[in-house]
């Protein structure tokens, strides 16, 4: 530490790291929830999605919600803008 | 009634083993009467840092099998005459232990008058981790505040919740967050998570900080709990966390930067 320290850009690395961990341990305690077969489910659905339409990798969601005394299987893919779209097609 | 305490990280490398003597040491100067027992079939080392490795005959799995009586199998600490330790075997078997042995050890234990029974768990999530918990009152959850044990950390958490006896109950088991490696002046210039930050990421309660220390590597070297060591700051930090684990408020020190001299500063140091 000296005097000409605030010439170095400031670096705090330790907010990214709780930001990551955040959403990391939140996906994958909702993960640990649910039945073993939600990851394997989205990768296959995103195999087929991927057949007919240019999305990310993260843009199918699978998740298993409670509604009243149902368990629902909710299933979200979100799709890329029309231009983004037809350029990768 | 004996309590187990089971001393677990998902993570390696994070400071079990230390932990789990320390703990167990810090327990016995209280005068309780302590059983420590290492889990990690096959990579025995809890023997090392209490400087007791030479005097292992016979081990966990040895009792078990009933080639040993339990109370051939307890080393005598030689520094407290209320502490054992019980070796973990180094056989390359990893399923030598099972639930029902286990239950047993940890129950003639419990009708022997031991006060507490402290599970120094192996890292991972496999066999050894399982049944160092299962039958578990209270967990010490050891972290680094690094990302990789904090996220570990949260998978043993999960199972505290679901794969233990406490669990199956319908009860809780206590759990406690002990950070270790924990460098105030780092957390200062933003670059390691705080205890603040930890505690919230997991949902935790803080048993004990311990501070970066050289005497922690020291004190291995030896065979002598670092918390023996009360001229330094991780012992002291230990005897901190031992006396909250009994129920005794203590202020967490260690944990705030030291201010500098105005000289220092200038010229860096």
């Amino acid at each position: 530490m000296s005097i000409f320290d605030f010439l170095k850009p400031k670096k705090n690395t330790a907010s990214v790291a709780k930001d990551r961990l955040r959403i990391i341990i939140a996906q994958e305690r909702t993960a640990s929830g649910g039945p073993d077969y939600l990851p394997l489910l989205r990768r296959e659905l995103l195999e087929v999605i991927r057949k007919y339409v240019n999305v990310d990798v993260d843009a199918v969601k699978v998740d298993v919600v409670k509604d009243g005394e149902h368990d629902v299987l909710d299933i979200s893919v979100a799709l890329p803008e029309e231009r983004q779209a037809a350029a990768g097609a | 009634m004996a309590e187990i305490i089971v001393v677990t990280s998902g993570k390696g490398g994070v400071g079990k083993t230390t932990t789990s003597a320390s703990i167990a040491c810090g327990l016995a100067r209280h005068g309780k009467k302590v059983a420590v027992i290492d889990f990690d079939v096959g990579l025995r080392n809890l023997d090392l840092i209490m400087g007791c490795e030479r005097r292992v005959v016979y081990d966990f799995v040895n009792v078990i099998h009933g080639e040993a009586s339990l109370r051939q199998a307890l080393i005598k600490d030689k520094r407290f005459d209320n502490l054992f330790v019980l070796a973990a075997s180094q056989t390359r078997d990893k399923d030598a232990l099972a639930k029902e042995g286990v239950e047993k050890v940890l129950k003639d234990l419990a009708d022997d008058g031991f006060d507490y029974i402290v599970c120094d768990s192996p890292a991972g999530i496999e066999k050894g981790a399982f049944l160092a918990m299962y039958f578990a009152d209270q967990a010490i959850v050891v972290v680094n505040p690094e990302v990789s044990s904090v996220r570990d950390s949260d998978r043993i958490l999960g199972l505290l919740a679901s794969k233990t006896r406490k669990a199956e109950n319908g009860e809780r088991v206590k759990e406690f967050l002990l950070l270790t490696r924990y460098s105030p002046q780092r957390v200062e210039q933003g670059e390691m998570l705080s205890i603040s930050d930890v505690e919230e990421v997991l949902g935790l309660k803080t048993i004990g900080v311990i501070p970066e220390s050289g005497d922690v590597l020291n004190a291995s070297n030896k065979g002598e709990p670092v918390i023996l060591d009360l001229e330094s700051d991780a012992g002291q930090a230990y005897d901190d966390a031992v006396a909250r684990l009994m129920g005794e408020e203590r202020p967490m020190r260690f944990t705030q930067l030291e201010k500098k001299g105005f000289f220092s500063k200038l010229f860096g140091g």
